[in-house]
């Protein structure tokens, strides 16, 4: 295991342990205040607790049984937060550079690097400007290119999207998707999208304690922890684009708006959407600008002042009123019908 | 042109306020009104004038210098850590600010001097510090650190430890993370604090003229020599004071709080 980690911080009664395999990306969900950020604190050194034990490739950053606590310029473990923190003294480049600087290198190799890593993140142009001269999603980028500029053996990211723009967000994924591959990352997010995306592994906190851990894609497909499930509440429909549109695997083609890069034509992509954007008819009343899905009524579950209509694998969410007119139960075959403007297509790859 | 209105103050404010501003704006009036303008170079360049000057340029660089070396380790270490009795420690840093400088003289005088807490040891070192121009710079710096140390963890307070926070897990030690981070954050407010130390230690009569005495070229800065020549050559002490006068302005220009206050 690369990265093994385990404590307990009673103050804000966050007991957790898991691991992290090398090049592994993982994503660490939950609520508001279930602890996540205690976590990431514990783990880059800036918060130590009462008990517990980090290991990251065979070092010992913290184990309170022997009196090991490495300080924090010496774990080799950087953070990512939501600000992105630039130092608003130095220009972006000199921003990049200060990591490998800190660890000694020269000058002129420190820059080298800088002007590289700023390439890799889409911002070679922008290497002389002052932090205040970005914008949000460019200094985001310029703060992923300074954490990795200091070559960590694992990155914290600290919801890196939760600040920007959702017109930029999509584009830092990318980047993010990019850059992360192979790199021993723990990612906390509350964005369904970000764990699908960018993460192999899914770890679910609820009130300071791990409720779920896997796969990405069964922690979403079946969801045990009530957060997981509200996150997986999101429509998502995996498939191949065409060109034009999305051709998932039964062969329904459907219609949405890329976010983010364009995909090329065959070509991994998923699109979701939310069930507040699908309407459910009884009979086939799709329009052009429509998608419309024969599905059958699996489920029924009141959410709130909406009744959340579940098939296998989508789900609606419309008013009561609605599923009384429409006489809805469990059996009944129906349609469920979204816009094209409210679907988020996604590359894949 | 629309300008915001205020919701209006009594009208009757106007009146004591505007007293308060003659009252701090007529004496430096009075001043300028006294200059000898036709001797006023002579005044100004005479020996004895020349040497205070000199003296006192010499002596407050040198406290503001030591007032820096101290200051902004005593302000780091304020704002940026917690240890028991830290309250007490940081009113005790602004004692010299309240207390009179002739207090402070004494204080200086009972603890440098031949018979002081500390002159037995600096007599075997045979370093004679009393009535000496180190003395001056003892005193200034004494009355003038508490501005350097107050101005400057404010100013490491606002700026809050996020910065040094992400240079430490990008691998940068306490060393570096204080040079590249800490200090460039923060160097208005040191500029600031370094500039009212400077003003400060100009103007230190008290506590000087107590603990350093008043000996031409060694000890008499420029306050001291205002001072006796305000009966000898009262024209003389009125050139010096617009010299000082002149100083003071331009230091509040320079070190104004709205604007090291960002």
């Amino acid at each position: 295991m690369s990265f093994t980690f385990s404590a307990e911080v009673a103050d804000r009664d966050v007991v957790a342990a898991f691991e992290i395999a090398p090049g592994e990306t993982v994503a660490l969900l939950g609520p508001n205040g279930a602890g996540k950020s205690t976590v990431l604190a514990v783990a880059a050194g800036l918060l130590a607790p009462e008990t517990g034990r980090v290991v990251l490739d065979g070092r010992d950053l913290l184990d309170t049984a022997r009196g090991i606590d490495v300080r924090p310029h010496r774990r080799e473990v950087a953070l990512l937060a939501q600000d992105p923190l630039l130092f608003p003294h130095l220009s972006v480049r000199e921003n990049v550079a200060f990591g490998p600087r800190s660890r000694g290198q020269g000058r002129r190799p420190a820059r080298a690097r800088a002007t590289d890593w700023l390439e890799q993140v889409g911002l070679a142009d922008l290497g002389e400007r002052s932090p205040a001269q970005l914008s949000g999603g460019q200094a985001q980028r310029a703060a992923v290119a300074r954490a990795l500029a200091a070559e960590p053996r694992l990155l914290l990211l600290d919801e890196p999207m939760a600040a920007l723009d959702v017109a930029v967000a999509p584009a830092l994924r990318q980047t993010l998707r990019r850059v992360l591959a192979e790199r021993t990352t723990l990612l906390v997010t509350h964005d369904v999208l970000d764990a699908l995306l960018l993460a192999d592994r899914v770890i679910v906190m609820e009130g300071g304690r791990i409720v779920e851990d896997g796969p990405t894609r069964d922690v979403l497909a079946r969801p045990r922890s009530s957060f997981a499930a509200q996150l997986a509440g999101l429509n998502l429909a995996a498939g191949t684009w065409t060109g034009t549109h999305v051709q998932l695997a039964d062969g329904t083609a459907l219609h949405g708006i890329v976010a983010g890069p364009q995909p090329a034509a065959g070509e991994q992509v998923v699109a979701s959407f939310r069930p507040r954007s699908v309407a459910v008819h009884l009979d086939d009343a799709a329009g052009s600008p429509r998608n419309s899905f024969p599905v059958v009524v699996t489920d029924l579950e009141p959410l709130g002042d909406l009744i959340r209509v579940r098939s296998e694998h989508l789900s609606a969410d419309i008013t009561a009123p609605a599923v009384a007119d429409l006489d809805l139960v469990p059996g009944t075959p129906a349609h469920f019908v979204v816009k094209a403007t409210e679907i988020a297509v996604y590359r894949l790859t | 042109m629309s300008r915001p209105r205020s919701t209006g103050l009594p009208r009757w404010v106007y009146v004591p306020a505007g007293l308060g501003a003659a009252f701090v704006l007529l004496p430096l009036v009075a001043i300028v009104l006294k200059v000898d303008w036709a001797n006023f170079g002579s005044l100004i360049t005479s020996e004895s004038s020349r040497d205070a000057l000199s003296l006192s340029l010499r002596t407050s660089t040198a406290s503001t210098v030591l007032c820096v070396l101290i200051g902004v380790p005593m302000a780091t270490v304020l704002a940026r850590t917690t240890f028991p009795g830290q309250a007490v420690a940081r009113s005790l840093v602004l004692l010299p600010l309240v207390l009179p400088p002739v207090v402070g003289g004494l204080a200086l005088l009972y603890t440098f001097g031949r018979r002081g807490l500390l002159g037995h040891t600096l007599e075997v070192l045979d370093l004679q510090i009393a009535f000496s121009t180190i003395a001056v710079v003892l005193a200034q710096t004494f009355v003038a650190l508490p501005f350097l140390v107050v101005s400057l963890e404010g100013s490491l307070r606002t700026a809050g430890d996020q910065y040094e926070r992400v240079a430490a897990t990008l691998g940068a030690g306490p060393t570096t993370v204080f040079r590249r981070v800490t200090l460039p954050l923060v160097l208005p407010g040191l500029l600031a604090g370094a500039v009212l130390s400077f003003a400060r230690a100009m103007g230190e009569f008290g506590a000087t003229i107590t603990f350093a005495g008043s000996l031409q070229g060694v000890t008499r800065t420029l306050p001291l020599e205002i001072y006796l020549q305000r009966e000898s050559d009262p024209d003389a002490a009125v050139a010096l004071a617009l010299v000082l006068v002149v100083f003071a302005v331009v230091v509040i220009t320079i070190a104004r709080p709205d604007r090291t206050t960002r």
